[in-house]
């Protein structure tokens, strides 16, 4: 019931419209990514086909930290988190409400940007759909790590820079594993970007819970 | 283990003890590595590169032992709330940051003659290099927050979650690897010969003495510098 409302209410915030607009600059972000690349490498479609995949997902990781400066930040200052405190909402409920609305406001909308700039890439559709499972599987760990390094950096005050040096080690795996199911006949890499997302997912809101206590107590 | 919770306690234990492992060290560390530059005959396959292994070796051990410092140290932090513990997390980045870069470098010095090339894609090589960028930015962490006075549980947390994270970074970076290319030289399943054992372990250890010493003496200049600023900020009499 909480974790609903509290759902909506970040999905209203997050969700490119009125208030949002951080997750919609990250996708124009992505697609700006596909759109350059064939100009950086020329167009020779046989060099597009075989990099193009991996460019997509290593635009995919970049475009994720783009978010991150507001998704936690803005609502510590306004003092959200000591009201839902004090109501006796835990932190890491309200953590996992937002990672849920974090990925959903960015996940899918990600998902659909992949299809024109894998038209633009010229990727074949067997390599557009591992790339559609492999971001599938791997971007839920990427919101998880952008969600615990945000919250970790959320009450510092170059924090948006430091996230994406805190962001970069972490979500190597998953770029790895995301991207090294592109050159396999078979999905097992994507199961296992699959289960290092699901870790992550289960990790992050505790370990941002602890931050948001952590900036709270000083 | 709280009785080291008081800083008094600490400092006069920590003031002989620094001297102590750095002195031992230096000189331990010393004769190792000139028996392993002079005395040690040149390997049969690496030849005189071997050598470079005495420090390859004990900073790749201390790179990595570094963040379980750091971890250990964080997770005490965090479940005990020890003052101290905070300190010995923040003091052993660096030198942690500066044994992993070490073994990079002398890595690649080492490579250029025995795999013909600065540097590979290799899975143990690629995760040294993703533990330095983690240390690169759990240090930038704990700096911002120590400068903007914002709660040390903040690098500590982030130095739990890169403990958890670094074996499957390990795994997957050797995992990738596997996909692309078979290991370009295997040390292989031969144990390492008496003679080089012995200089190598006492590398080790000098180097292990020398690392302790090393935070020992950061954790005391951080002591130094939070007396020092209390000090001051008594005087100018805004008693916080």
């Amino acid at each position: 019931m909480t974790f609903g409302l509290l759902l909506r209410r970040d999905l209203g915030n997050l969700l490119p419209g009125r208030r949002g607009g951080g997750t919609l600059l990250a996708v124009l972000f992505f697609l700006a990514v596909a759109i350059l690349y064939p100009f950086a490498i020329g167009p020779s479609p046989s060099l597009l086909v075989r990099t193009g995949g991996g460019i997509l997902w290593v635009a995919a990781l970049l475009s994720s930290i783009l978010p991150l400066e507001r998704l936690v930040a803005d609502d510590l200052k306004a003092g959200v988190f000591d009201q839902l405190h004090l109501r006796g909402i835990s932190e890491e409920l309200a953590m996992a409400a937002r990672l849920a609305a974090h990925w959903l406001s960015f996940g899918p909308l990600l998902l659909a940007a992949s299809l024109p700039a894998a038209a633009l890439i010229g990727l074949e559709s067997g390599t557009l759909l591992t790339l559609l499972l492999g971001l599938l599987a791997g971007t839920p760990g990427l919101a998880a790590i952008g969600l615990a390094v945000a919250a970790l950096t959320a009450s510092l005050r170059g924090g948006a820079a430091l996230a994406g040096l805190l962001v970069i080690p972490l979500a190597i795996p998953i770029l790895i594993f995301g991207a090294g199911a592109l050159a396999r006949p078979d999905t097992s890499a994507v199961w296992l970007a699959a289960a290092i997302s699901l870790a992550l997912c289960a990790v992050a809101p505790f370990a941002a819970g602890a931050a948001i206590r952590a900036a709270r107590d000083g | 283990m709280h009785s080291f919770a008081n800083p008094r306690r600490f400092l006069s234990l920590a003031r002989w003890i620094t001297p102590l492992a750095l002195t031992l060290g230096m000189l331990l560390t010393g004769a190792a590595l000139f028996w392993g530059v002079t005395q040690v005959p040149p390997d049969r396959l690496m030849g005189e590169t071997v050598r470079i292994l005495f420090i390859h070796v004990p900073a790749a051990w201390l790179g990595m032992g570094g963040w379980a410092a750091i971890a250990a140290a964080s997770l005490a932090f965090l479940v005990w709330r020890h003052p101290l513990a905070a300190l010995a997390a923040r003091a052993a980045a660096l030198p942690g940051a500066v044994f992993t870069a070490i073994c990079l470098v002398t890595g690649s010095i080492w490579g250029r003659p025995t795999w013909g090339t600065w540097w590979v894609w290799d899975g143990r090589l690629t995760s040294m290099l993703i533990l330095l960028f983690l240390y690169l930015a759990y240090i930038a962490l704990s700096d911002a927050s120590a400068r903007e006075g914002i709660s040390p549980r903040i690098p500590a947390i982030f130095g739990l979650l890169g403990a958890v994270n670094i074996p499957i970074i390990n795994r997957s970076v050797v995992w990738w690897n596997s996909l692309h290319q078979p290991p370009s030289i295997t040390v292989g399943k031969s144990a390492i010969d008496a003679a080089y054992l012995t200089p190598l372990l006492a590398a080790v250890a000098g180097f292990s003495l020398i690392f302790s010493g090393v935070v020992l003496a950061r954790m005391r200049a951080l002591l130094a510098e939070a007396q020092a600023e209390a000090r001051l900020r008594r005087m100018a009499g805004e008693v916080v």
